[in-house]
């Protein structure tokens, strides 16, 4: 069993279909804290999901200027019509060829089930993993421990700033 | 294990004794087929355990997929204004097939308070700030959907049907401590 990657480990890069006709890379994203949200798969039979908590809360992610994307190995016309009837504002991205490829470099696929696990990063805006976290399958882990993590980035980056200033005052 | 966040204050709608040994916490969507699935549930769990349960209930509207939660949580608000919360709750629930503006200021009439006001609250959104309130403290509580149940202030992973259950060992610990 692989072992998902921790904080301080620079995110693998990686570009995948967003659209049917469209392509996302991770490198587009630095200079922003990234919230990568990898599910085992779209139109899980609850009403109140992960995804649509996310989805209800993007205001709340994007206060800390966190851009955040779903990773599943569903393909993209599948991830369209999730998203269409969730009426998603943000992106999914389809692990989709070669199948969970993306999800096997951050440590979250689960070979005998073929899907990926429930999984959570926060990636800083220098590309490097600051928090991840996996969830039981079965248990949707909420939205709490990311909006502490992203909290914690922002502080940490403002005691980064004195550290500097006062550097620069002696 | 997540872990109730926000704690309860007088704003909250609370039913049952101040004093029981379990507060039960739920956070709910009146627009979501599982609350409505729950909500006779938590009756019968009331009855059940009287005055050693104590139930709290909270505003979590997936407004995205849901669009009318929102205006049916502001609505039971307003009716807590008045009095009047558990019947429109209540009420609420029990007309989900139906749940548009016309049937809440239906309801609200029949609870004896005017229609016009209701719809003068919505269109200001007097309790939206409320309903928003609760939202956020659910977010930082690890609320993961609706419902969401916290038993004495731990949130509890189970179905609905399996609360009695937790209620229960909870109750057998009390009784062990006193």
């Amino acid at each position: 069993m692989s072992q998902i990657l921790s904080a301080g480990t620079i995110a693998p890069d990686f570009t995948l279909a967003v659209t049917p006709d469209q392509k996302l890379s991770l490198r587009d994203l630095r200079g922003r804290p990234v919230v990568l949200v990898f599910y085992p798969a779209d139109w899980s039979p609850v009403c109140g999901d992960q995804v649509a908590l996310y989805n209800e809360i993007l205001p709340e992610f994007q206060k800390y200027k966190a851009e955040i994307l779903g990773i599943s190995v569903d393909g993209v016309w599948c991830h369209a019509a999730f998203g269409q009837s969730r009426n998603l504002h943000f992106p999914l991205l389809a692990d989709f060829e070669p199948k969970g490829a993306v999800a096997r470099k951050y440590g979250v696929y689960r070979e005998n089930d073929g899907i990926t696990e429930r999984a959570l990063f926060v990636i800083d805006e220098e590309g490097v993993i600051a928090w991840s976290y996996v969830s039981p399958i079965a248990v949707n882990p909420g939205a709490d421990d990311i909006l502490e993590a992203l909290e914690n980035l922002k502080k940490g980056k403002a005691s980064h700033g004195e550290v500097e200033s006062a550097h620069r005052a002696s | 294990m997540a872990k109730l966040k926000a704690p309860i204050g007088p704003a909250d709608h609370a039913a049952g004794d101040e004093q029981a040994a379990v507060t039960m916490v739920e956070y709910g969507d009146y627009e979501c087929p599982h609350c409505r699935h729950a909500h006779p549930i938590v009756q019968s769990l009331q009855e059940r355990f009287g005055k050693q349960l104590r139930f709290v209930y909270r505003n979590f509207p997936l407004t995205q997929i849901h669009p009318h939660a929102e205006m049916a949580a502001e609505a039971a608000e307003f009716e807590g204004s008045k009095g009047h919360f558990w019947e429109m709750h209540d009420a609420i629930f029990e007309n989900q097939a139906r749940l548009d503006r016309a049937t809440l200021e239906e309801l609200a009439s029949d609870l004896g308070d005017p229609a016009d006001e209701l719809k003068t609250s919505l269109k200001n959104h007097e309790f939206l700030p409320k309903v928003k309130e609760d939202f956020m403290g659910g977010v930082r509580s690890g609320v993961n959907g609706t419902p969401t149940f916290f038993l004495n202030g731990e949130r509890f992973d189970g179905m609905a049907e399996d609360l009695g259950e937790g209620i229960e060992e909870l109750l057998g610990s009390h009784r062990r401590r006193a």
